[in-house]
């Protein structure tokens, strides 16, 4: 009897370090995924100076097609694409705004929330995947204090994991901006960032 | 057309060009598995399960896009298909729970449907199943859920709320494995512009989107929905004594399956515990309850000493046409006097006083489907989407079909999405801007003169008056673009058939018949009206206010609109009735009320009305509804006037009882009983009987409704070929003066209702509405109509869904004026007039211009209707309630 009861439990718990353990495997799969991350879904909405789209508008009005371009304007005008500017498209457009909303959200180049001034782009392609990329992007998340996409309270940086950058050879590999950074260490980043930092607040 | 000749698995057929083969295959019974198909939609071909093979064609093709052409040869199974669809199922299925029994769609699913037909390896697809984290189920909307887990991606949801409703709220979101069905910012369902109509929840061949509540029934009744003058025809549900669901008809030609969400989801009124069952007598100013013989004594000695003048009854746009005759005849035959009218006089009033002057018949000219081959469809003073949301979406489909949307209205109204052109006037200037219209079109020739040399007279004297109405003056008064006016008159000229739909904006004014006159002059310079798809239609708003009209529920008018003082008419109905009837005609709803005030009228009867909230004035109505001597109400509810009364008498709603609605296309249909009426409540034709049995008049003795029904028609010859077996299916549209005759689809094709049988173009001049902004109340309130509530919600807030989409009042109020006032969105303010004052939640929105400020009268809690004036149009006695002046300050 006793022995069936112990049984039993020593089973449930053998069930649940295996859950978790695949679970955790699962995370690992899931980290190189877009930028629009499940904690910051919603549509920032920011007070941006949505006059500025006027011109943007008048060009792609009723013509076809005119989703994509209207954007892509848009996000290089404020770097993303406010909630206001996709319900302002859609009043003068016409163009529906789910319908725009699940353009924004299907290429990943769309980003629906302000990102910071410096995009970290930590690869995790699979030579860096080998060169231990995970400990690199864990080491920035701590020290800047977000999460795979968040960006930064004081604006300076958004963290972003991406599949390749091309340049394996470096790897562990990441980039700022335009500039690449090669061979890395977790340290070795985190240096960078206040490099960066320091810079800023000067 | 040309038949095309196709055979499918070797069965030669014969079909409409134009058709997709799972079309003609469906039609034939031979099943092709499908999951993205519905025939309301236009076809996607996402599922890949319709895959079939076409003899001289290579590899497959899939059905539900493939168009038929002559001689082809279709093969519907082979080997290789039937791997092709078991390997897509496959993928379908290894993401779809597996928990059949447990979900809500069970027995009426495609997938499994599917799934039995072609098969599938257990093995294979468990292999495939992707450890997906479990989505939240959406379960925010208070009449469905969405659960992401259980979607199949088929995107019939996505295209109904596009195609069907033209609202947009859902679409594909995010990207590759992560793909859902979300809204805008994938916010939960009642935070997007999702109107809750449910059409997507029908749809849904899986359980992903479910409703809450609606049971499967155990039995089904045909009948009519309750809720607006659209007159949808539904199946109501029953369990027991309980109503569980409603469903729309597929085939009627009304609504064609589709239901707004009141007539989806709001059927919980019926057996709410809240509904009257016993009558009630006040006996030292609380209710008692009572018998029916004691109540009914009672009211028989009281009425009977209050008889003729001392007498007036209020009948009802919500009851049937049957107890509309009865109520009417009692009124006429019984207490001897012409003292009836309904709330026809607070909505459609100029609309029968108008048109009856122009055409010769106050309704709507054409019928709902006509709007599927209008050109042009020009709504003003309607909010369409929120108070007629079926005929809207019939607009929608006209837009689909390239017809052109001009809308007119103070507000910017959700048609506004699908319209052409907007035009936003100053509210009480519509008289001004379509005589403008009119005066383009004169000026640049568009005219229809063969129609107006033929079928009008009176058109010298009118174009004589258009001289005060220059654009310029007309852009003045209204604050609509000239070019804007131009261009509408320009469309609606050219661009025919074009109809015109108008409702309470146009009518709710003093001067309502202007408005009704200006319209029709320049549906007839155009001539367009008398033909299929192009007319005048005034919407009614209950569903049953046509009705009400037809069987006589009106001061001056017997049954079929028969004066009463003419001789003849008046001779045929004291014939028919065997009374002395008086020639005099009766006092309207609204002098009514005054003269109840003044003390000359001592007993009220009313059956199904709430004019404490509806009534323009409120305060005056409470005031002078006290000083009556005896007081009856027949209600389903208790409601705010009920509170005033001295017998309460519980009546059965719609879903209790027999016999027929006459919607605003003028169609008879037959309203059918789905249980036994709730606690001890009675129909109103017998609850009205009983009153005339007990006071000893004859001609009362009613065995059932058919009986009502045959005898008013006999008395109607408009109605004369309309019976109970003629509309058991198809209801008809009157003019029915045989039992052969077919009904009447649109009205005026050859000739006119008038006596000269010609329409009459009526000169106008622009009237000010009676009272303004100034400097003391600055705002002009206009009010405006929820499209989840009905009316003064007495049925719409005993549904608790409805009553969490739209559970307050709100003050809507420009921006700018926001700003002027320091008010924010959300706080509560005190908006006053000259007549009351009330307590409600701004809400700040550009819907409405600058200066202008609305407010619907739903609320029993903010009674909008305490604000308004009771400025009467001449004619027709309509209150002013879309123009008053009111100040707003912080509370």
């Amino acid at each position: 009897m006793f022995y069936k009861t112990y049984f039993r439990q020593f089973t449930i718990l053998l069930f649940l370090i295996f859950t978790v353990k695949i679970y955790k495997k699962q995370l690992i799969n899931m980290r190189i995924k877009r930028l629009l991350s499940k904690e910051n879904e919603a549509i920032a909405n920011a007070d941006v100076n949505l006059d500025l789209l006027n011109p943007l508008i008048e060009k792609y009005k009723n013509k076809k097609g005119n989703i994509i371009p209207l954007l892509q304007g848009t996000q290089t005008m404020f770097g993303y694409i406010p909630k206001a500017a996709f319900e302002k498209i859609a009043n003068e457009t016409g163009l529906k705004i789910s319908d725009m909303y699940g353009v924004a959200t299907f290429y990943s180049q769309f980003r629906l929330n302000p990102v910071g001034k410096h995009v970290i782009k930590v690869c995790h392609g699979t030579a860096c995947h080998v060169q231990n990329a995970g400990s690199i992007t864990d080491s920035l998340k701590e020290a800047l204090k977000v999460n795979d996409g968040g960006t930064t309270e004081d604006g300076l940086f958004t963290l972003e994991s991406v599949a390749c950058l091309g340049c394996c050879s470096l790897a562990p590999v990441m980039m700022i901006g335009d500039n690449t950074y090669g061979k890395l260490t977790s340290t070795q980043s985190v240096k960078v960032i206040k490099e960066i930092r320091l810079k800023e607040n000067n | 057309m040309a038949k095309v000749n196709i055979t499918i698995d070797g069965i030669k057929l014969q079909a409409n060009p134009n058709k997709t083969i799972l079309e003609v295959a469906l039609e034939n019974n031979i099943y092709i598995p499908n999951l993205c198909h519905h025939e309301d939609l236009v076809p996607a071909g996402v599922c890949r399960m319709c895959m079939v093979e076409v003899e001289g064609q290579r590899g497959q093709v899939v059905a539900c896009k493939t168009l038929i052409s002559e001689g082809m040869k279709v093969k519907v199974d082979s080997p290789e298909i039937s791997v092709i669809r078991q390997t897509t199922l496959e993928l379908v299925q290894a993401n779809h729970p597996q928990d059949c029994n447990n979900c809500k769609q069970n027995n009426n699913c495609q997938l499994q449907q599917v799934t039995a037909f072609v098969g599938m390896n257990q093995k294979r697809f468990e292999r495939m199943r992707k450890t997906k984290p479990f989505i939240e189920i959406d379960n925010s909307n208070p009449f469905f859920n969405l659960d992401h887990n259980k979607c199949i991606m088929c995107g019939i949801c996505v295209r109904t709320c596009d195609e069907v409703q033209g609202v947009n709220a859902l679409n594909y979101g995010q990207r590759g494995f992560n793909t859902i069905i979300s809204t805008f910012g994938n916010r939960p369902i009642k935070d997007s512009v999702c109107e809750s109509c449910g059409e997507c929840v029908v749809r849904c061949p899986v359980g992903a989107l479910y409703p809450k509540n609606t049971q499967i029934p155990a039995r089904e009744a045909k009948t009519v929905c309750t809720y607006c003058g659209v007159g949808c025809n539904i199946f109501l549900g029953v369990r027991g004594d309980k109503v569980v669901s409603s469903r729309g008809d597929r085939t009627s030609i009304v609504n064609k399956g589709r239901l707004c969400v009141k007539g989806r989801f709001g059927y919980e009124f019926i057996n709410h515990p809240d509904r009257l069952k016993t009558p009630l007598i006040k006996k030292n100013g609380k209710f008692e309850e009572a018998s029916w013989d004691e109540a009914l004594d009672l009211i028989a000695k009281k009425f009977s000493t209050r008889k003729k003048e001392k007498f007036a009854a209020f009948s009802s746009a919500r009851v049937t046409n049957e107890e509309n005759y009865v109520i009417q005849k009692f009124t006429r035959a019984v207490m001897e006097t012409n003292n009836i009218d309904h709330c026809a006089r607070l909505c459609h009033a100029p609309t029968v006083s108008g048109l009856v002057q122009t055409f010769g018949s106050g309704a709507m000219t054409n019928s709902i489907d006509e709007f599927y081959n209008t050109k042009t469809v020009f709504s003003i003073g309607s909010n369409t989407t929120a108070a007629h949301p079926i005929i809207a979406l019939h607009i929608k489909t006209a837009k689909r079909n390239g017809a052109k949307i001009i809308v007119a209205n103070p507000k910017e109204i959700d048609l506004c999405r699908h319209a052409d052109l907007f035009l936003q006037q100053y509210p009480g200037t519509d008289v001004a801007l379509l005589l403008g219209m009119i005066r383009v079109i004169v000026d640049e020739n568009l005219t229809d003169k063969k129609f107006i040399k033929e079928r009008c007279e009176n058109y010298e004297e009118f174009i004589n008056s258009l001289e005060n109405f220059s654009l310029e003056n007309v852009e003045i008064i209204t604050g609509v673009p000239k070019e804007k006016i131009a261009e509408a008159a320009r469309i609606y000229a050219t661009n025919s058939p074009s109809s015109i739909v108008y409702a309470m904006g146009i009518t709710q004014h003093t001067h309502g018949t202007d408005n009704v006159l200006a319209i029709s002059n320049l549906a007839l310079l155009t001539g367009n009206v008398g033909k299929e798809s192009s007319g005048v239609n005034p919407l009614r708003g209950q569903n049953n206010v046509q009705g009400a009209c037809d069987y006589g529920a009106l001061p001056d008018v017997y049954p079929g609109y028969q004066k009463v003082n003419n001789k003849a008419a008046k001779e045929k109905f004291e014939k028919a009735w065997g009374v002395k009837l008086d020639n005099k005609i009766g006092i309207t709803h609204t002098e009514i009320i005054n003269a109840i005030e003044h003390g000359s009228i001592k007993a009220l009867y009313q059956v199904g009305e709430n004019p404490v909230i509806s009534e323009a004035d409120a305060n005056h109505v409470k005031k002078a509804l006290e000083k009556l001597d005896f007081f009856v109400v027949q209600d389903i509810f208790m409601t705010e006037t009920a509170q005033y009364a001295d017998v309460i008498l519980p009546a059965s709603s719609f879903a209790e009882k027999d016999g027929t609605f006459t919607n605003t296309e003028r169609r008879v249909q037959r309203v059918r009983k789905a249980i036994e009426p709730i606690g001890d409540s009675k129909p109103d034709w017998w609850i009205t009987s009983e009153i005339a049995k007990r006071m000893g008049a004859k001609g009362f003795d009613f065995t059932d409704v058919e009986e009502v029904f045959n005898e008013s028609n006999s008395l109607v010859p408009n109605f004369a070929g309309i019976n109970y077996e003629r509309i058991e299916k198809v209801g008809l549209q009157w003019p029915c003066p045989t039992i052969d005759h077919p009904g009447t689809k649109f009205l005026h094709r050859e000739k006119f209702a008038t006596p000269s049988g010609k329409a009459k173009f009526m000169p106008l001049t622009y009237k000010v509405s009676k009272e303004l902004p100034d400097t003391e109340y600055p705002l002009l309130l206009t009010t405006d109509r929820s499209l989840y509530h009905y009316h003064t919600s007495t049925m719409t807030r005993k549904v608790k869904g409805l009553r969490i989409l739209d559970e307050e009042e709100l003050f809507k109020i420009n921006p700018e004026d926001a700003k002027l006032f320091g008010i924010e969105d959300g706080e509560m303010v005190s908006v006053k007039s000259r007549r009351g004052e009330v307590k409600v939640k701004a809400r700040v929105t550009d819907i409405c211009q600058k200066g202008v400020v609305s407010m619907t009268f739903h609320f029993f809690e903010s009674p909008t209707n305490e604000l308004t004036i009771c400025e009467v149009d001449p004619v027709a006695k309509i209150p002013e309630t879309k123009v008053c002046a009111v100040k707003v300050e912080k509370f």
